[in-house]
């Protein structure tokens, strides 16, 4: 048992879990395999053939050496070993085909599961992946859904072969002898008390595993995008030693203990197995003695009891497949089941060609992880083509503002609007694909220049890519760049000056011809003189579109039809840049900050 | 193969716990051969002799045979389960650590989706073969031996007959070993490339939901896990192949043993009772033989891991300490470019040229330019990020390249111009580079920063958990809490790389106030856009297209009348038509400039 207390995070979901979640979980997998069934049943038939099919092999053998060698009969010989490789080609047949349909099923359900997880990622609100670091995400789908292979390319079909055998076995003891088989059975209440123990305590454990192995790959993937800081603080050997200490060795401990579980699983039935036979022997042989069984019986009884165990110890070992397939099968089921906090509703409509005019209504919003209020009874009335400029401190909730304008979240109280419309009653599709966003961060995607820019609208022509790209400043260097347009860049720009890749994000905002155009500190690492090429280019692109801009330089936002101060979450002042000096309250402030030293 | 081989190293440790789990293997072996002939001898003697005690005796020997083998059952499994849960431990923590220290280049092109799924799936592939395939193995070639050696001498030609189908099956399984290997390659990396895909659509969430590319992303998502799908049918193909096929091939041996073994018999040169021994022996052949497959596809997989991991532990962390290297005792804090150019990996064009600075000790120097003109460059080159194509960089007189690496960096605080924070507390975040750091040390730094304000403003303070990279943290308070990470661990050298890009003008003047009590006694390396920032400086560096164009102070810059007079005639335009604006409000005159910016010295 491990002393290692993994974070709240990990073992959160556990608890949950505990509950008797047994038949939901199957029923949830069983949901991926239905539309298999044809093909399942089917790779049942084949195998029910090709079972019978080897069955038969003794029988040939048995023929070949009665009626061949025995009656001295070469050509019967001869017919027989033609036939017996007749019927050993048709289950060669038979078996190539059952492995491809089955493990063909197994593969078909991991990438249905997959993308039905990575849709239902692109549903999740933003709040999820506050929480969900991106390495637990990858376990989910990864690791997670991989134990789901194994099972269903070979237990499922092994199960069911398994029971026919233990079927059969059984009727033939009990056809043979009544009694000894009810002693054989003796041990079966056992076997079953054995198995329900097993079940629970192996499935505490494989639930103790995945949820190593997610720790695991969110400390490993965050050290992986974090390890420029890690250098620059050296903080290599500390890392290491809270790996290999705590996190890996947590896993370490709880594979263990999984495979202890595990491993004393099989040879307790094999026990018993030989405790059946053991009784069987000293009972039925004292049978034989007192006369009421023949010998004969007694062996064959003997020989069925091994084959009685035999479908049985391999049961127990697709049992323990079942086990941590069931605990992958619980993690996936609650990512699917994760309820969507901003959804479309059922009855949304389709946002029509948006005019711009955009209306907070007493909107008052807080995260979900705490309940402090970010934004406090915002009222914001812009009408359509308006600049709207947000100032305020950092943390003030100018970005928020932004993100439930594009509702990236739903207002905790009051609504937004645009053009009359509330925004929970619209399809986010329709309404975001009116927007364009320069996020404070800027991210860049694996691929070209231009495609990343492209991103923006993705039937756009060369020439508006690179009109967009002109029209921030950007043609420049990108032409500077190795192969122009078609430079890779790596994941997240990261062979990119940070200001680069702000230009670039600006580019595709601007390519997108949005009818709301949002600008996010969309500047902030860029140097003055390319700011200002923006500055003026961007008088004419906004013209007609309602933007909001966020800046800490002021400089930018003067010419802004609208100042919104924020503060504290607060609305404390608006009103055009003239005004609001004149008021000398706090805008006058911040400006005068801003240019003085 | 070769991959494979060089995996077994991670086996070396635990040589005798392998060696023990084959020993149990063997004896079960053995015990499961005995127990039929017990069952035999049970009959034969005990029934015929009609002796009771001798049945009890059977009895309990046949339940202690049991318990014998189960407990070696248990051992056995055990034990390889055991190694190779450590072989993977082992592993990882390689992996971990590894990777920890390859240099910025290496990530720069590196896929971190690609990195991760090496380290969990392709650790995972070698452990599952790790544990079971020595003592598998071992079982492997003790039983064909055997059973071999038992065909061989009762019949030889019949031993050849029924054993030739034996010859195409290892050519099979042979040939089926190259080619799994390569397929499972092909899977792991397909599954590496889906962990990417999902690497980078949670990393960019925000930019995927702002222009609703949902579908476009599901689509390209749904392509590379079809890749993975459809790489596994090759996979799937093969075992479809050979897996029948052995089975098949056995079925052969029989009917060959029937039928030339039949004749024989008929010819009189064999009894029938050897012909029905001999298909004994060759149905004992099969479990083997099913074996050997198992196991070379265990091998195609673990070998097709151990290629990628290999992968990156191969990659030379080629920026590390020298052998020689002299550990940095307390800098002064001198720092000289000299001659110093950098052309980055793969790249054409040189991002730095012919860089030549000198900077004396507690200096502060500010570097301004265009976007992409090398600042960023020129100061990751001084905690040695990365490697200069030409020239030297030397603190105190050092050449970076031959100091301890730690010592170095240790002594160098950064703010990197993307303030990633890690998932845990704010505490922790600022601790990161001084874990044992007290806790008024913590918010000592907190407040330089003008942090601690609004982290006393969350409801859990510093114990707030941040969103993975800081996201739960606007961009200017994720900035902050980064500047106080740099200062606590009181720099030598500190670097502040655009810092303050998402902060706002009062908290950066607050700021900048606390910061120039705490640049007293450091050298400061300053990257920013602002010229209020940057003209206090004692040495100015204006950067262009990876050429230092301009040097000097805020006046003799100005007199010089270049890049550095346009930025700042620009600002300067900004400012006037900003003052314009609040001179009639405030009814003062436009100040002077002189007392606008004033000099450092009268300021501090
Ligand atoms: N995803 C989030 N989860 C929880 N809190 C957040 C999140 N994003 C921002 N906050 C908090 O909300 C407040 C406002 O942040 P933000 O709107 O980003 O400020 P800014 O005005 O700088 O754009 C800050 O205190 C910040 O810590
Ligand atoms: N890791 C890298 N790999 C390749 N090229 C890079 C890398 N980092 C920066 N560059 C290139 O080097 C030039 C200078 O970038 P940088 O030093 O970040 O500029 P800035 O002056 O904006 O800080 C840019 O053209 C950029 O594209
Ligand atoms: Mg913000």
């Amino acid at each position: 048992m491990t002393k290692i207390t993994p974070p709240e995070f990990i073992t959160r979901s556990e608890e949950q879990l505990d509950k008797g979640y047994d038949p939901k979980v199957a029923q949830g997998l069983m949901q991926f395999l239905k539309p298999y069934a044809g093909h399942m049943i089917f790779a049942l038939v084949l195998i029910v053939i090709v079972t019978a099919a080897a069955v038969s092999g003794p029988y040939f053998v048995k023929l070949a050496i009665d009626e061949g060698i025995a009656a001295n009969d070469p050509l019967a010989l001869r017919n027989i070993a033609l036939a017996y490789l007749i019927v050993s080609i048709i289950q060669l047949g038979f078996n190539y085909w059952r492995v491809r349909i089955m493990a063909r099923v197994g593969q078909h359900v991991l990438y249905d599961v997959r993308t039905a997880m990575f849709a239902h990622l692109q549903k999740l609100s933003l709040s999820f992946y506050n929480r969900y670091s991106v390495g637990r995400v990858i376990t989910r789908v990864i690791n997670d859904v991989g134990t789901l292979r194994e099972f269903i390319t070979w237990a499922v079909l092994a199960i069911v072969r398994n029971l026919l055998g233990i079927i059969g076995t059984l009727i033939a003891m009990i056809a043979l002898n009544f009694q000894l088989s009810m002693l054989t059975f003796a041990v079966l209440p056992v076997m079953v008390w054995v198995t329900i123990a097993f079940r629970k305590a192996a499935r505490q454990n494989y639930r103790k595993v995945r949820a190593a192995v997610s720790w695991g790959n969110s400390v490993l993937a965050e050290n992986i995008n974090g390890v420029r800081v890690v250098q620059a603080f050296s903080r290599q050997q500390h890392n290491y030693n809270t790996f290999s200490g705590y996190v890996n060795r947590y896993y370490l401990e709880t594979s263990l203990d999984a495979v202890w579980v595990a491993s004393l699983f099989t040879p307790v039935i094999d026990l018993l197995g030989a405790l059946a036979t053991a009784l069987v022997v000293y009972v039925g042989g004292t049978a034989v003695l007192g006369e009421s069984i023949t010998a004969g019986v007694l062996i064959a009884f003997v020989l069925y009891i091994d084959r009685f165990f035999e479908p049985i110890r391999d049961l127990s070992r697709r049992f323990d497949t079942l086990q941590s397939t069931m605990a992958g099968g619980e993690r996936i089921l609650e990512l699917l089941n994760t309820p969507v906090e901003v959804r479309d509703e059922a009855n949304a409509a389709e946002m029509q060609p948006i005019t711009g005019a955009v209306r907070f209504d007493n909107v008052s919003f807080h995260y979900s992880d705490d309940p402090v209020l970010v934004l406090d009874s915002i009222q914001l009335d812009v009408k359509p083509g308006e600049t709207v400029a947000l100032v305020g401190e950092t943390g003030a909730g100018k970005t928020t503002i932004v993100k439930l304008l594009a509702r990236f979240h739903d207002p905790t109280s009051g609504g937004v609007h645009i053009d009359g419309v509330d925004l929970r009653t619209v399809t986010q599709g329709s309404l975001r694909r009116q927007m364009g966003m320069v996020l404070q961060d800027p991210f860049l995607f694996n691929g070209t220049v231009k495609e990343n820019i492209l991103f923006g609208r993705l039937d756009a022509k060369d020439d508006e890519v690179i009109a967009a790209a002109k029209a921030v400043g950007a043609h420049d260097f990108i032409m500077n760049l190795k192969n122009g347009y078609e430079t890779s860049v790596e994941e997240g720009g990261l062979t990119l000056s940070v200001g680069q890749r702000q230009l670039i994000s600006f580019a595709r905002a601007l390519l997108a011809n949005p009818r709301i155009l949002i600008l996010d500190e969309a500047t902030s690492s860029v140097d003055t003189q390319t700011e200002h090429i923006i500055q003026s280019a961007l008088a004419a692109l906004l013209k007609g579109r309602t933007s909001f801009v966020i800046a800490h330089r002021l400089s930018t936002i003067t010419n802004a039809d609208k100042i919104v101060v924020i503060d504290g979450g607060r609305i404390i002042e608006q009103g055009k840049h003239a005004d609001l000096l004149a008021a000398q309250g706090r805008y006058y402030e911040l400006y005068k900050t801003g240019f003085q030293d | 193969m070769k991959n494979l081989i060089r995996s077994a190293a991670f086996l070396r440790p635990y040589a005798w716990q392998a060696f023990a789990s084959l020993l149990m293997l063997l004896a079960l072996t053995g015990l499961n051969l005995v127990v039929p002939r017990i069952i035999q001898a049970v009959v034969d003697d005990g029934l015929l002799r009609g002796d009771t005690a001798y049945l009890v005796r059977s009895a309990l020997l046949l339940f202690g045979l049991g318990l014998v083998s189960a407990l070696l059952g248990l051992g056995n499994r055990y034990a390889s389960e055991w190694i190779a849960a450590h072989v993977s431990y082992d592993l990882r923590n390689r992996m971990y650590d590894h990777i920890q220290y390859l240099p910025f280049t290496y990530h720069d092109h590196a896929q971190s989706g690609q990195l991760i799924s090496r380290c969990i799936e392709d650790v995972r592939a070698i452990e599952k073969f790790a544990g079971s395939s020595i003592p598998e193995l071992a079982r492997f070639a003790l039983l064909t031996f055997g059973i071999l050696g038992v065909m061989l001498s009762a019949n030889l030609e019949l031993a050849v007959i029924s054993l030739l189908p034996m010859i195409p099956l290892i050519l099979m399984t042979g040939w089926f070993g190259t080619k799994i290997g390569k397929l499972f390659f092909a899977v792991d990396q397909a599954v590496g490339e889906v962990s990417n895909r999902l690497q980078e659509n949670v990393t960019g969430v925000q930019v995927v939901r702002a222009f609703a590319r949902e579908e476009y992303e599901t689509k390209r998502f749904e392509s590379a896990n079809m890749d993975v799908f459809r790489k596994w049918l090759h996979v799937i193909d093969e075992w479809a192949k050979i897996m029948p096929t052995t089975n098949w091939l056995i079925t052969i041996g029989t009917i060959l043993i029937l039928y030339f073994g039949g004749q024989m018999v008929i010819a009189g040169e064999l009894t029938v009772g050897a012909v029905a021994a001999f298909n004994a022996y060759l149905l004992m052949m099969a479990e083997p033989a099913q074996a050997l497959t198992g196991l070379v596809n265990a091998g195609g997989e673990a070998a097709a891991g151990a290629q990628r991991v290999f992968e990156v532990l191969d990659a030379e962390p080629d920026i590390k300490s020298k052998k020689e290297a002299r550990v940095l005792s307390a800098l002064k804090g001198e720092v000289e470019f000299r001659h110093v150019s950098l052309k980055y990996q793969n790249e054409n064009n040189h991002s730095l040229t012919d860089i030549n600075v000198k900077v004396g000790q507690n200096k502060i120097v500010a570097l301004i330019g265009p976007t992409g003109s090398g600042k960023t460059s020129l100061v990751n080159l001084i905690p040695r990020f990365y490697d200069v194509s030409d020239g030297a960089v030397l603190v105190d007189g050092r050449d970076v390249r031959d100091v301890e690496l730690t010592s170095l960096r240790r002594q160098i605080g950064i703010v990197l111009q993307t303030s990633l924070l890690f998932s845990d507390t704010i505490r922790a975040n600022i601790a990161y580079g001084r874990p044992d750091a007290a806790e008024e040390e913590i918010i000592a730094a907190a407040k330089a920063a003008q942090a601690h304000e609004f982290i006393e403003g969350f409801t859990k303070g510093y114990d707030t958990i941040v969103g993975e990279r800081g996201v739960t943290l606007s961009g200017g308070q994720r900035q902050r809490v980064a500047i106080a990470r740099a200062l606590l661990t009181d720099p030598r050298i500190l670097i502040l790389d655009d810092s303050l890009s998402s902060v706002d003008t009062q908290t950066e003047k607050l700021i900048q106030a606390a910061l120039d009590k705490l640049m007293e006694g450091r050298t400061t390396f300053v990257i920013a856009h602002r010229l209020s920032t940057v003209r206090r400086a004692d040495l100015i560096l204006v950067m262009d297209k990876g050429h230092i164009v301009e040097s000097g102070t805020h006046d003799e810059l100005l007199k010089a009348g270049g890049l550095y007079k346009e930025i700042h005639d620009l600002q300067l335009m900004q400012r006037e038509e900003a003052l314009t604006d609040i001179q009639p409000i405030t009814g003062n005159k436009p100040t002077h400039e002189n007392t606008l910016y004033a000099p450092r010295s009268n300021a501090g």
